[in-house]
C-alpha cells in the first residue's frame, strides 16, 4: 500500500501534515524532495518554514484580498497556504513575515524563480503549463544586434537626454529600416529582455530588421502623463534627429511607438496629439483610467491621465493606423484597457487586443512582445527559408 | 525535368554541400561551381563560408545584383515587376481568405470519430475542395505571370539579354550549379527572369532550402506556429517543376509540429501523392534514375499522421 505521504497524486497539504506527524527529519526530507511553491493542477501550495508569528502572501492580483494568511502546521514553525491559480498564469508575490508586531516583506526562500523590476525583485509562481517563452532566452544561433548609448538634444525640454540605439545584426547604412521608439526603453532592456527578443525575432524572421530607439524619461510620472512637451519631444526632436543620423524609412507606416503602464499613456497621447505621425502603436497595460461620473481615486498623479483619457474618449480621432493592446487580467487596469478596445476599433484603426493571465509587471510585458511586435511589423518568415 | 538533382536542408551550421558536390562532380574536375545566392538578397556576395566549405573554385552568378542593375537601367521594367508583385500579394491574400474557410472543416472532419462510411466521403470531398482551390490559385498566379510576360517581354529587353549572355558563359564553364536558399519569391522570380535553367540545361543541380522549394512543382509556404495569423500551409505558386512529386519543407524542426498527427495528416494528405520531405539540417534527397532516395535521417510526413524515413 502506498504511504499517503508518498502519493504524488493526492493533495500535498495532507501529505505535508503526515510528514509533520513523523517528526522533524521527515518534514525536512519532504520539503527537500518537493518544489515549493507546489503546483498541482490549478492548486498552488506555498510553504514558509521559519520563526514567525504571522505569515501572509502579498500579491498584486486585482480582486483578491491584498494579503492572504498562511496557516501554521501544528507543532512546527512551518506555515502553509493553498490558493487557486489558473493554467498558464504567472503571479508575482512576496511573503509578509511578522514577529512581535513588526512585519517584513521578503522573497519566498523556497522559490528559485524571481522577477526583477526597477524596485527590486519579487518571487514568481508559474501556473501549470506556463514556462518563460523560449524566444525570450538568448539563442546562440541568433546574430546579435548592437546597443549604442547616445544623447539627443531636446529643444522642447531645453536639455540633453540619454537614449540607446538598437541596431539589428548585419546593419547596413545602405538599407532603410523601420523605427520603433520605446518608452522606458532602458527598463525594457533590463527587465523585459528587449535586446534578446529583438535579436531572436529578427533571426527567426518574425520581425524585419529594425532600429529601436530606447528612451528613458527623467520624470516619467509627469512627462508620460499626457505632457504636450513630451509628445513634441518625440515628434520634433527625437525622430527627426534619428532620421538624420540613421538610415530609416521616413514614413509613418514604418514608425512605431510603444510603452507600458504610463509609457502606454505617453504613446497614445503622442499619437493623439500628432495623428498619423506614428503609423503603429504598441500599448501594454496602459494606465488608461477614465471617469464617467465623479472623480477618480488613483491620486493626483493620475489627474492629467484621467483628463486625457476622458478627452480621448470623447474625440479619439484616428491617431494611428494599427495598434496592439495587451493587459493582464489580474491588473486593476484590465477594465480600462477592455473599454479602450472598441473605441480604438471605431476609429478605423487595425486593432489587436490580447489578455494574459498575468499582472502589471515586466515579464507580462516581455511575454507579449512577440505577438505585438510581429503584428505591427510582420517579418519575412513566411517567405524566407535559408 | 532534371536527370540529377540533390535537395538539401539548411546549410548555415552543418553544411553538407561538399559531399553532395562530390557525388556529382569528379574530384579532379577543376571547373568552377556556379553558385546562386540571390535568395540572400543584398547579402548575396557574403558567400565566403560556402567557398571555404566546398573547397573548389566557385563562381557566384550574382543573380540578385544583376537584376538590381537591370532595374537601374530599365525603370519601366522595375515598375512593371513591382506592379506584378502587388498583384501577386493581393491574389495570395484572397486565396488565404478562402483557404481558411476550407481548411477549418477539413481539420474538424479529421478530428471527428464515428461512422467511417459517412466520415470518409465527407473528408474526401472536403479535401478535394482544398485541392481545387490550390490549383485555382496556381492558375491565377500563372495567368498574372503570363500577362506580365506578354505585356513587358522581359526576355527581349536589352539589359536582360546582356546579363543572360554573361550568365550563359559562366554556366557553360561550370561543373555544377548550386542554389542556396533564402527568400523563395525573390529567388524564383529572379531565376525566371533569366530562364536560368534553360541556359544551364539538363546537368546536375544541388539546391537547398528555398531553392529546393523553387525546383519543385508546387511551392508550399508553411509554419505551424507563426507569431500571428493563420497556420495553414499555402501554395505560393508553381515552382520550376524540375523535380517531380516532392514538396520541400525546409527547417521543418523549427516550423512544423510533427508530433501532432492531425497536422501531419493535413499536410501529407493535402499534397499527396507528392512526398512531403522534411529538409532539416543534414537532410539530403537525391533525384537520380527517375526516383527519389533519401539519406539516412531524411524524413517525410505520412498520410496516416506519422513521420517516416524517406529511404530508398
Amino acid at each position: 500500500m502506498i504511504d499517503p505521504a508518498d502519493d504524488e497524486a493526492t493533495d500535498i497539504v495532507p501529505r505535508l501534515e503526515a510528514a509533520v506527524q513523523k517528526g522533524e527529519a521527515a518534514l525536512d526530507r519532504f520539503v527537500a524532495e518537493h518544489e515549493f511553491p507546489h503546483v498541482q493542477g490549478r492548486s498552488v501550495t506555498f510553504l514558509f518554514c521559519g520563526e514567525a508569528q504571522e505569515v501572509t502572501l502579498h500579491h498584486w492580483i486585482h480582486g483578491l484580498p491584498g494579503s492572504l494568511p498562511f496557516r501554521r502546521l501544528q507543532h512546527t514553525d512551518c506555515w502553509v497556504l493553498q490558493i487557486d491559480l489558473p493554467a498558464k498564469s504567472r503571479m508575482e508575490y512576496k511573503l509578509g513575515v511578522a514577529m512581535f508586531g513588526r512585519g517584513t516583506l521578503i522573497r519566498d526562500p523556497l522559490n528559485r524563480h524571481t522577477a526583477r523590476d526597477p524596485f527590486g525583485a519579487n518571487s514568481v509562481v508559474y501556473g501549470e503549463g506556463y514556462a518563460p517563452p523560449e524566444w525570450t532566452v538568448e539563442d546562440p544561433e541568433a546574430r546579435k544586434g548592437t546597443i549604442e548609448e547616445r544623447h539627443v538634444e531636446s529643444h522642447v525640454f531645453g536639455d540633453w537626454r540619454p537614449i540607446r540605439v538598437y541596431r539589428p545584426a548585419r546593419f547596413r547604412e545602405t538599407r532603410r529600416y523601420p523605427l520603433l521608439v520605446v518608452h522606458d526603453g532602458f527598463d525594457y532592456l533590463q527587465f523585459a529582455s528587449l535586446q534578446t527578443i529583438l535579436d531572436n525575432l529578427i533571426h527567426r524572421l518574425e520581425l524585419p530588421p529594425l532600429v529601436a530607439i530606447l528612451t528613458q524619461s527623467p520624470d516619467r510620472m509627469h512627462e508620460y502623463a499626457d505632457d504636450e512637451r513630451h509628445a513634441r519631444f518625440l515628434v520634433e526632436d527625437l525622430v527627426p534627429q534619428m532620421e538624420a543620423l540613421l538610415p530609416l524609412v521616413r514614413s509613418p507606416a514604418a514608425r512605431a511607438v510603444m510603452g507600458a503602464s504610463f509609457g502606454a499613456v505617453a504613446s497614445l497621447s503622442t499619437a493623439w496629439r500628432h495623428p498619423g505621425f506614428f503609423g503603429k502603436l504598441l500599448l501594454q497595460s496602459g494606465s488608461f483610467v477614465f471617469t464617467e461620473i465623479g472623480d477618480h481615486d488613483r491620486g493626483p498623479v493620475f489627474d492629467p491621465v484621467v483628463k486625457f483619457v476622458n478627452e480621448f474618449r470623447k474625440a479619439p480621432g484616428r491617431p494611428s493606423e494599427s495598434v496592439f493592446v495587451s493587459c493582464g487580467v489580474y491588473e486593476s487596469l484590465i477594465y480600462y484597457n477592455r473599454s479602450l478596445v472598441p473605441l480604438l476599433q471605431e476609429t478605423g484603426m487595425q486593432v489587436r487586443f490580447r489578455e494574459a493571465h498575468d499582472g502589471h509587471n515586466w515579464e507580462n510585458w516581455r511575454d507579449r512582445l512577440r505577438e505585438g511586435l510581429s503584428y505591427l511589423f510582420p517579418g519575412p518568415l513566411w517567405l524566407v527559408y535559408e | 525535368m532534371l536527370s540529377t538533382a540533390i535537395l538539401l536542408g539548411p546549410q548555415r551550421h552543418v553544411p553538407i554541400v561538399r559531399e553532395a558536390v562530390a557525388a556529382v562532380v569528379p574530384r579532379d574536375d577543376r571547373r568552377p561551381l556556379a553558385v546562386v545566392t540571390a535568395g540572400w538578397e543584398e547579402r548575396e556576395s557574403e558567400d565566403q563560408e560556402l567557398r571555404e566549405h566546398v573547397q573548389r573554385p566557385v563562381k557566384n552568378l550574382e543573380v540578385w545584383a544583376r537584376v538590381e542593375r537591370i532595374f537601374d537601367k530599365d525603370p519601366e521594367l522595375l515598375r512593371a515587376m513591382r506592379s506584378r508583385h502587388d498583384r501577386l500579394r493581393t491574389v495570395q491574400e484572397l486565396y488565404r481568405l478562402r483557404l481558411q474557410g476550407l481548411m477549418d472543416p477539413v481539420k474538424e472532419l479529421l478530428r471527428r470519430t464515428g461512422d467511417d462510411d459517412l466520415l470518409a466521403p465527407a473528408r474526401h470531398d472536403a479535401m478535394a475542395m482544398v485541392h481545387e482551390l490550390d490549383e485555382q490559385h496556381v492558375r491565377r498566379v500563372a495567368a498574372i505571370h503570363a500577362e506580365f510576360e506578354a505585356r513587358w517581354h522581359p526576355a527581349a529587353r536589352a539589359s536582360v539579354q546582356r546579363e543572360k549572355r554573361e550568365l550563359h558563359r559562366h554556366l557553360e564553364s561550370a561543373s555544377c550549379l548550386l542554389l542556396a536558399g533564402g527568400h523563395v519569391s525573390v529567388l524564383l522570380h529572379r531565376l525566371r527572369l533569366f530562364d536560368l535553367f534553360g541556359l544551364y540545361g539538363d546537368r546536375p543541380v544541388i539546391a537547398w532550402s528555398a531553392a529546393a522549394m523553387a525546383l519543385s512543382e508546387r511551392i508550399v509556404l508553411f509554419h505551424d506556429d507563426p507569431p500571428q495569423g493563420s497556420s495553414y500551409a499555402e501554395v505560393m505558386e508553381a515552382g520550376f517543376g524540375l523535380v517531380p512529386d516532392v514538396v520541400a519543407l525546409p527547417h521543418a524542426k523549427n516550423r512544423l509540429i510533427t508530433d501532432d498527427p492531425l497536422r501531419v495528416q493535413l499536410l501529407a494528405q493535402r499534397f499527396a501523392p507528392a512526398i512531403c520531405a522534411l529538409l532539416d539540417r543534414g537532410s539530403r534527397l537525391d533525384w537520380t534514375s527517375s526516383r527519389w532516395r533519401g539519406s539516412p535521417g531524411t524524413r517525410r510526413l505520412t498520410e496516416s499522421g506519422a513521420v517516416a524515413e524517406v529511404g530508398e
